[in-house]
């Protein structure tokens, strides 16, 4: 009588056929490989993009005060009138 | 996720810098948050240097790739950085597709006493002018500025998962799916592919690149690990084109063993040298493995980090927890290696003692400056009053990038938002 215990690992693999019953036909490794190497969210063009962008910065926390020591309007600045970076528009929590 | 989350705040990387004084994070928003520790005071014995926020800037933004309209996420996924060289300090970061070389400086002073200018910027009337003074340098409330020195782009076709700076201080490396490339510091239109194992035909694709690193002393070595469980250890004297390796770590495989998981969990998603230069590390989806150099048939030790979970691949495996990349690192003196699970749970191996402990990052469970309880997942039937079992576990909640300070015993652990810092009890 042949030993009947199987590992967990292929229990389970058992469960996931019976999902699954197509998957593994062709070989797993490229399939996921592929899918990893294509990561990222696909959008139909750049038009496409800047939509989704807008529409979820309106979706976004409150704007950041403008700032008052902008150096700008009176004469024309000299680099190190400039602010040294654009701030992020909404600071990591973790600075906070 | 916790209503209220920014999915933008989810640490992606975490780093002590070489002295330990500095701990860089990286977040999906492209934001550095640099902490520095507390200068400790005379009066304050029992205070250990806390971390305090340093400096905290927008590394990386959003961008478009036009020609495979796709996103490409400003997401940190790795921060290194340079050893310290004078008063400013440097970091490289990286998204998916560019590195980002930054020097944090601080000023503490401020020019004043211009002839030309008043004190707001606006020039003068020349003719107001009568004196003439000499401008002097005055102190300022401190400020600590961060700027992009060199921006090293247009170089990966895929997906950068790895930085490491050269033991020569001069080159770092950047690696992708499929590709490693070289870099000189200095140079940002050019670097070297050092590794390439893109095959001509892309439906015979087999395995990526999952992670790189230079030996921390032989700046001709390297090594870089694969989703099938192998690592490669590369001397870039050997050949201009590291394709071929000089080692290959890989442990046999009972082929009665093999399942559909298999080659999944044996996926490599960290690879560290130890401080030491004799052993690397390696993680893959249930153990952590440490392997002498000196040995290429299997590993030295081996640590199961969560194995309970063996009987819930079917289920990670369908809300794509079974893809998650957890990272591994020594401490100083290479006697201990941390790696991270879920629910919040951390764990510890101690390679001399054969002790390990389950700890746990939440605010929940652990009051600031209290001592870490020991946790415990429970496999069986009975659970006893303190233990977990395996199905009550939070796997949103998952850790996946830990730092340990490079000589003392100060770790910092990223649970989704939030960075816990602990340090070993004083007395």
């Amino acid at each position: 009588m042949e030993d009947k215990v199987t590992s967990p690992e292929k229990a389970e693999e058992a469960k996931l056929k019976a999902r699954y019953p197509h998957l593994g036909q062709k070989p797993g490794g490229s399939d996921f490989l592929r899918k990893r190497l294509q990561k990222g969210q696909k959008y139909f063009d750049s038009g496409d993009y800047n939509m989704a962008k807008a529409k979820m910065k309106n979706k976004q926390l409150p704007t950041a005060a403008p700032d008052k020591t902008d150096v700008t309007g009176d004469h024309i600045p000299t680099p190190q009138d400039l602010p040294q970076r654009k701030p992020s528009l909404v600071a990591s929590k973790l600075a906070g | 996720m916790e209503t209220g989350t920014t999915e933008a705040d989810i640490i992606s990387t975490v780093e002590f810098n070489h002295t330990g004084e500095l701990l860089a994070t990286g977040d999906k928003g492209g934001r550095v948050v640099i902490f520095q520790r507390e200068q400790e005071s005379k009066n304050q014995v029992h205070r250990r240097g806390e971390y305090n926020v340093y400096s905290t800037f927008q590394s990386h933004e959003p961008e478009f790739d036009y020609l495979k309209s796709l996103e490409i996420e400003e997401k940190i996924n790795k921060i290194r950085w340079l050893p310290q060289q004078n008063a400013a300090y440097f970091l490289l970061s990286t998204n998916d597709k560019t590195v980002k070389l930054w020097k944090v400086s601080e000023r503490d002073k401020r020019p004043e006493g211009y002839n030309l200018k008043d004190e707001e910027g606006r020039l003068r009337d020349p003719a107001t002018i009568t004196t003439l003074r000499v401008p002097v340098l005055r102190p300022m409330d401190l400020m600590v500025e961060a700027t992009p020195r060199r921006v090293f782009a247009n170089a990966h076709t895929y997906h950068i998962n790895s930085i490491s700076v050269n033991s020569d201080y001069e080159t770092y490396m950047s690696a992708d799916d499929l590709r490693i490339n070289l870099w000189n510091f200095e140079i940002t239109n050019q670097s070297f592919n050092i590794v390439d194992i893109k095959p001509a035909n892309m439906e015979e694709l087999t395995e990526v690149i999952t992670a790189a690193e230079f030996h921390p002393h032989h700046c001709n070595t390297f090594v870089y690990s694969s989703s099938k469980g192998t690592i490669r250890l590369c001397d870039m004297r050997a050949s201009a084109l590291c394709d071929r390796h000089t080692k290959f770590f890989e442990e046999p495989e009972d082929p009665s063993n093999r399942s559909f998981f298999s080659e999944i969990i044996s996926s490599i998603s960290d690879v560290k040298f130890s401080h030491s230069g004799r052993y690397i590390m390696t993680r893959d989806y249930l153990t952590v493995k440490v392997w002498d150099l000196n040995m290429e048939n299997r590993p030295i030790e081996t640590y199961q980090v969560h194995d309970y979970l063996r009987s819930k691949l079917c289920s990670l495996y369908e809300n794509d927890c079974i893809f998650d990349k957890f990272e591994c690192v020594w401490n100083g003196s290479d006697s201990v290696i941390m790696t991270g699970s879920y629910n919040n749970f951390f764990r510890m191996f101690d390679r001399n003692t054969k002790r390990d402990v389950t700890l746990e990052a939440s605010r929940e469970n652990s009051k600031p400056r209290a001592i870490l309880k020991p946790r415990k997942v429970c496999v069986g039937g009975k659970r006893r009053k303190d233990e977990i079992s395996v199905d009550s576990l939070d796997f949103s909640k998952k850790i996946l990038h830990t730092a340990w300070h490079p000589s003392e015993n100060i770790i910092a652990v990223a649970a989704t938002n939030n960075l816990y810092i602990f340090q070993d009890k004083v007395n």
